[in-house]
């Protein structure tokens, strides 16, 4: 085979290359676009000190999510009703809830709750659900830590939900 | 294969602890991760032998593409179900509409439309190109679901593993994973060649047929 009737062949396949690495490359331009646009749609929660930025009036349905604030779980004798406060460290909102939590549920912890904000500025949950965070940790080393008094409970920072 | 998963399992349901918020139900990240890993890496192979198929025209990217394809399918499923009877107990529901959980779904969708157009095209070359561009399109959703963790808030955890500033998983449960992730790699390796080889048969099994109908 002389040289002259492999070059056309070449050519053409160079050319493929182009347009698909083209074509894949305009693609992921068009969806990072679109996704982008749709950021505010796409976050599962929002966090408390999002609620004025995003102007959530009272009665608006929409997820919150954060940490439930150490020592502001409250349960009234005889009142199923549940009152704790969701805080991402920057704000806090009261949250009350009627029902079951999940397992996952602590003090600490993330949350996500589902729900409306009344005209007092208080969330009524209608939903809860517990966020587990990427820290894998056996059972007996946090309770040998404990016993010698070295564990130290995540220290709770600020998530950067909106980066 | 069959020994990684013989220790994988051993390790992941005995030896390994029980996880201090989880408890017990953290053993079903022993499969729901690697199948949640290979769930990507299969359409990432299968994304770049339709490249390859497309650009250079090679027969064997085809094969190896449409052979992986429903050993993606099945990974990514069994990446939902377990993801889904872990996400009951501990998050408070089966199902939530997160990035994360959307965007596989969405994959296990490419999955599936892939096997589609080669089922439903009878020309071989041509559902071959079909099959390829979907799948080429369909790449774009990998590094959404990789990262929807990091872009959006998501109700699923970020990455505990590969990260910037080492695992945040403890190396007794560490341990076990990737053992597990390497049987699961050599059993996709196993059964990607025994498909590729059945399908390579049924082709020439094919041609065969042809030749005789013509010679007839």
């Amino acid at each position: 085979m002389s040289k002259g009737s492999l070059n056309p062949m070449r050519r053409r396949k160079r050319q493929r290359i182009i347009v698909v690495l083209t074509a894949m490359g305009l693609l992921g331009i068009a969806v990072g676009l679109i996704l982008v646009a749709l950021q505010e749609n796409i976050v599962f929660f929002i966090a408390p000190s999002e609620i004025a930025e995003r102007q959530i009036e009272s009665g608006q349905r929409f997820r919150l999510g954060g940490l439930v604030e150490a020592g502001s779980l409250e349960q009234q004798p005889n009142d199923p009703t549940i009152h704790f406060r969701i805080t991402d460290l920057e704000a806090s909102v009261p949250v009350q809830y009627r029902g079951l939590l999940p397992d996952l549920f602590r003090e600490g912890e993330g949350v996500v709750a589902e729900g409306r904000l009344t005209a007092e500025g208080i969330f009524e949950a209608d939903s809860i659900l517990a966020k587990h965070d990427e820290n894998y940790m056996p059972k007996e080393v946090i309770e040998s830590l404990k016993k010698s008094g070295r564990w130290q409970p995540q220290e709770e920072r600020p998530k950067d939900e909106d980066s | 294969m069959a020994a990684a998963f013989a220790v994988g399992i051993y390790m992941a349901l005995i030896t390994s602890p029980a996880d201090f918020k989880q408890g017990e139900s953290v053993r079903i990240m022993y499969i729901h991760v690697p199948s949640a890993w290979m769930a990507l890496l299969t359409y990432t192979i299968i994304a770049v032998a339709s490249g390859v198929s497309i650009i250079w025209r090679h027969p064997l990217a085809d094969l190896a593409a449409k052979s992986a394809a429903p050993v993606g399918l099945a990974f990514t499923g069994l990446a939902l179900i377990t993801g889904s009877l872990w996400g009951k107990p501990m998050w408070g529901d089966w199902w939530v509409w997160d990035a994360r959980l959307t965007s596989v779904l969405v994959l296990f969708f490419l999955y599936l439309g892939y096997i589609a157009i080669w089922q439903a095209i009878e020309d071989q070359n041509q559902a071959s190109r079909a099959a390829a561009i979907l799948a080429l399109v369909g790449f774009v959703n990998v590094p959404i679901i990789k990262f929807s963790v990091e872009w959006w808030s998501t109700l699923h955890q970020p990455a505990s593993v590969i990260r910037l500033d080492g695992p945040t998983i403890d190396g007794s449960m560490l341990v076990p994973l990737l053992v597990m992730v390497l049987a699961f790699k050599a059993y996709f390796i196993t059964v990607l060649l025994w498909r590729m080889k059945a399908e390579l048969v049924a082709r020439k099994l094919q041609v065969l047929r042809l030749k005789k109908a013509q010679g007839a």
